[in-house]
């Protein structure tokens, strides 16, 4: 159809007005553009900057080496050693022909590995994005690993890899002291607040038990940072930045490892504990608990059989004994009761007590160990013969509290701070006591039982060495476990002196000396031939059942005649040198019989090789007893003698 | 025909169309397109090969095509405009029964050679099927009930089917490039209020449909609305493009991090980052000045259709050229509202910078059109 020009022009001029209203619309809209792009990049530009950084860069944390665990002298007692292991990353396994599956076939003809951790390999490939390491044998030997390595180019994927992790190079030896590291638990992580982040690491090791455990902190270290670039998948594409940590703190022990280690084949077998304190200073130069049990087993991760074999044992090689175990003291006591007396004048030296074989009290008989009795007898005496009837009188005299107040002032019913676990309080009854727990009246029975260290009265090898070296030293000293932390000494605890008069604390002495050197002295058959190293001491012997009257009219059943876990307990506590007093040592032979027979020996020999250094001197010993001791000694397994001390790498 | 009868002997032939053809257009989109394969190399890593050296090969092909189709005379493409409009159905109506499915939609048809995208080609149709209708239709009928409701059917044929695919984003925008001409042509705007008032109507019976039988919308369009309104409510699933692409663009601050220095885009952190989402890496490597600089030059491209379009006395001309600038301005528009956060992800790609090769050739076409429309202007 035919239009005329204008019309033309006056179309051609209305499109423009809309065209010019469209335009209006797109600068509205390009205004909106521009103003939201504003927004982003300058506006809130800081803020998409940091969620930029946040997205890209990913701290990873670098763990400390733990520091390492030392004797006295440096010799190593917990270090770190090289973990060979197998990792493998799916991305690179599924290259191999045949997959993943392939690549863990070729692996378990090269080293030993059970089907179980083929699958647990294989679940956690699956799991794991494709670039993540996953492990899939730990703890490899030096042949395995090397085969890994040689045959990398038949198995894609997989790489060797070499970790830190805990060793216990004296295995047996120090288990109680220090424990193992573990993976950190749920449990573990309750109770703090703010955890270290170490501790979100999976398979983080952590003190479980012992100087392990209650060093963590020193031991640990702090985590070193190494922040990578990652991409979105998590990949790192490159590292950033490094910041070391702070390896853990070297950790050196007041224990001799050499006498550790004698102490500990010397107990044998038996059920017992001994502990070797220095009396002046506190520091405990052995504490062994046996039987011991390898510590490394638990790093390694504990098979189920091992560990029911521990836990069913009745000798309890897992309980730590030497702080863990209370036991009644026995005979060991009656330095508390004779001192208690002293102190509060109830007595002195000299005073003389007669026995009968009992002693009658209430109407009731309580009965001396020896049926004759022991005739007129004062202190030395009732302390060398070990006289029942003479404490039951002193006791008498004193009461309890003063002799509970005694003890208590003699580290005993007391806990001591030490670095292990489960540490026990024991018991140190007084009247108070019994009517806040048995809610009963104290008796005259109950005195007598506890002038003897029978009945309540309940203490651990270790506050018996502490009750010892403080007899010894006249002075109120504390048991000290760590000797340095990263070679710093740690503070010596002061130890005042004990509120005792020097003739009483020497009469105390003195029939402490006669137990062992005397004629009739209980532990004669220990005494110690070489005047330089004479031992003084104490046996005691500890009932673990009642004597009924009948049994008593009949006889006593024989110890030998008992089952095992009836017998008494045999103690002994002692010191030595006589004239200077150096160590302390005490030593619980659970159910081992007479304290005299049983206890003195070893304590002798532990006081005796903490003297000397090392496995004592036969001259040490009487002449007729040195044959004896050379086969015992040399039937004894122990390791080679420490080398000079280590110094700190 | 109108144009022959007015000063036809005006227009230049030969190689003289050369000289008349709108080289300042040109130039401003061929930068456009350098920026895109500075981005693309950008973005592959630094690999020339991987998406910049094809798409500049594209772009090479679709300028040839964009010199031949200018130095065609307009009057010729009128004449072809209802003929491409059912070459366009029919290619639609192809797809919709033998197309290639993809991304969950049925969108393509492979030739072998390249793989075609009927709806884009159908928008570049529509245009000058409409334009053509209004340069035959009288001036005083446009606004007329029936010859407004012609031109809506011949817009709603082609959308329905775009719709069935689905593809949203390409519905939308067929409808709003057929609105624009309409609007251009002069049809009274009472209609367009009523329009904006039913689609308004039904926008909220769209939302309000949502989980129950008569659901209007698949899900996954409902999820992308959804975390079009709330991103951070799912910001590891459906949310996380646009909290990603925010980021990017965000962090790149005053004047970006450089050029291959955009961690978000380097360390993978954005999505389709080569095609749909390629401004995003722009704005982390550029920043604000950076794409403050491609806002003009896109708006360059606009003012100068814009101008061209009111210097022409032409009515299909000057519609057609609207029609080609106001799809462009839609990409524009719906692209970066989208990876700005600003509206729902409905893939429609930015032109001329994304990665692709049938939308940058239609969109290299339609210029094509416009410049035969300026060469063979009425003088």
């Amino acid at each position: 159809m035919a239009r005329n020009p204008r019309n033309i022009d006056e179309a051609a001029a209305r499109v423009s007005r809309r065209a010019l209203l469209l335009s209006g619309g797109m600068v509205a809209m390009f205004a909106a553009l521009g103003s939201r792009m504003h927004s982003l990049g300058v506006t809130d530009a800081d803020q998409y900057r940091l969620l930029a950084e946040e997205n890209r860069v990913s701290i990873r944390l670098l763990p400390p080496a733990r520091g390492r665990i030392l004797d006295r002298n440096g010799k190593l007692v917990a270090g770190n050693e090289q973990n060979y292991r197998v990792v493998i990353t799916k991305e690179g396994a599924r290259k191999a022909d045949g997959g993943i599956d392939a690549v863990l076939e070729r692996l378990c003809q090269l080293i030993p590995l059970t089907p179980s951790d083929v699958v647990a390999a294989k679940t956690e490939l699956e799991r794991q994005r494709a670039f993540v390491q996953v492990a899939v044998a730990e703890r490899l030997s030096w042949k395995d690993f090397s085969k890994i390595a040689i045959n990398s180019p038949s198995l894609p994927g997989v790489s060797p890899e070499v970790g830190l992790s805990r060793t216990y190079p004296l295995d047996h030896d120090f288990s109680h002291i220090i424990g193992y590291v573990g993976p950190v638990s749920d449990k573990d992580l309750e109770g703090i607040d703010n955890p270290d982040p170490l501790l979100m690491i999976p398979r983080f090791q952590i003190g479980k038990i012992g100087t392990e455990k209650w060093m963590e902190t020193s031991l640990r270290g702090k985590s070193g940072t190494l922040s990578v670039e990652v991409n979105a998948v998590g990949r790192v594409m490159r590292e950033l930045g490094r910041k070391e940590g702070i390896p853990g703190a070297d950790l050196r022990l007041t224990v001799d490892a050499d006498i550790q280690n004698f102490v500990q084949a010397r107990l044998g077998t038996e059920s017992a504990a001994c502990v070797v304190m220095d009396v002046n200073n506190g520091d405990l130069i052995a504490a062994v608990s046996s039987p011991g049990f390898d510590p490394n087993l638990f790093v390694r991760g504990i098979s189920q059989e091992n560990y029911a074999a521990l836990l069913e044992n009745d000798h309890r090689p897992l309980a730590n004994k030497v702080v863990q175990g209370t036991y009644p003291p026995g005979s060991t006591f009656k330095m508390v009761t004779a001192m208690a007396a002293l102190k509060a004048g109830a007595v002195d030296p000299e005073t003389r007590v007669t026995c009968p074989g009992y002693y009658e009290s209430g109407g009731r008989k309580f009965h001396c160990w020896r049926a004759g009795g022991h005739g007129t007898v004062d202190l030395e005496r009732a302390l060398t013969e070990s006289c029942d009837v003479y404490f039951y009188d002193i006791a008498q005299r004193v009461g309890i509290d003063k002799i509970a107040e005694m003890g208590r002032s003699l580290g005993l019913g007391v806990k001591h701070d030490l670095p292990m676990s489960a540490i026990a309080e024991g018991n140190m009854p007084d009247k108070e006591w019994k009517s806040r727990v048995h809610k009963k009246e104290w008796r005259i029975g109950d005195t007598i039982n506890a002038a003897i260290g029978q009945g309540y009265v309940l203490t651990s090898p270790l506050q018996l060495a502490v009750m010892t070296s403080r007899i010894a030293s006249g002075r109120a000293v504390l048991p000290r476990l760590i000797k340095t932390i990263n070679e710093v000494e740690t503070p010596i605890a002061p130890a005042p002196p004990l509120d005792l008069g020097i003739d009483q604390l020497q009469a105390v002495h003195r029939g402490m000396f006669a137990v062992v050197n005397g004629d009739h002295g209980t532990a004669r058959a220990s005494r110690v031939a070489d005047a330089t190293m004479l031992m003084c001491g104490k046996t005691g012997t500890a009932q673990v059942r009642n004597i009924s009257a009948a049994e008593r009219e009949t006889g006593v059943v024989k110890n030998d005649n008992l089952p095992w876990e009836q017998r008494d307990h045999a103690l002994f506590v002692g010191f030595a040198p006589a004239e200077a007093p150096r160590y302390a040592v005490a030593v619980v032979v659970e159910h081992g019989g007479g304290g005299s027979a049983v206890a003195a020996p070893i304590a002798r020999d532990a006081l005796l090789a903490a003297l000397t250094g090392g496995v004592p001197p036969l001259t040490a010993y009487p002449v007729e007893q040195q044959t004896r001791m050379q086969s015992l000694f040399e039937a004894l397994v122990l390791r080679p003698p420490s080398r000079p001390a280590i110094t700190k790498t | 025909m109108s144009f022959l009868e007015y000063r036809l002997k005006a227009a230049p032939t030969g190689l003289r169309k050369l000289w008349h053809m709108d080289w300042a257009l040109l130039l401003v989109i061929t930068a456009i397109a350098g920026i895109g394969w500075l981005m693309l190399y950008s973005i592959a890593g630094g690999d020339f090969d991987l998406w910049a050296k094809p798409q500049m090969v594209r772009f090479g092909a679709g300028f040839a095509l964009l010199i031949f189709v200018a130095l065609m005379p307009i009057w010729s493409w009128e004449l072809m405009a209802w003929p491409a409009y059912l070459v366009g159905m029919l290619l639609l109506l192809f797809v919709e029964f033998f197309g290639m499915v993809g991304m969950g939609a049925q969108r393509w048809i492979d030739l072998g050679y390249i793989v075609l995208q009927p709806s884009e080609l159908m928008k570049v149709a529509l245009i000058m099927a409409l334009a053509s209708y209004y340069d035959w239709l009288d001036d005083a009928r446009v606004s007329r009930p029936l010859w407004v409701f012609l031109p809506i059917l011949v817009i709603i044929a082609p959308t329905v089917l775009v719709l069935m695919q689905p593809n949203l984003g390409t519905s939308v925008m067929l409808v709003a490039v057929g609105g624009a001409v309409m609007l251009a042509a002069g049809v009274s705007l009472w209609y367009f209020a009523a329009v904006i008032g039913g689609v308004g109507g039904t926008v909220f019976a769209i939302l309000f449909s949502e989980g129950t039988p008569w659901q209007l919308l698949h899900d996954y369009q409902y999820r992308r609305i959804h975390t079009f309104l709330d991103p951070a409510a799912d910001p590891l699933g459906a949310g996380y493009n646009i909290i990603q692409a925010k980021i990017a663009l965000g962090s790149g601050g005053w004047s970006g991090k450089g050029f291959m220095q955009g961690t978000q885009s380097r360390l993978n952190f954005l999505p389709e980052k080569h095609t749909d989402f390629i401004f995003t890496t722009y704005g982390e490597e550029f920043g604000y000045a950076g794409a403050i600089f491609l806002l003009i030059l896109y708006a360059l491209v606009l003012i100068f259709c814009i101008t061209a379009a009111v210097r022409n006395k032409d009515r299909f001309s000057q519609l057609l050229i609207i029609g080609v600038a106001v799809n462009f301005f839609l990409y524009i528009a719906v692209n970066l509202s989208m990876v700005m956060g600003m509206a729902p992800v409905v893939g429609v790609p930015l032109p001329l910078l994304s990665y692709g090769g049938s939308a940058t050739l239609v969109i290299l076409i339609a210029f094509g059109l416009v410049q035969s429309a300026i060469i063979h202007r009425p003088r």
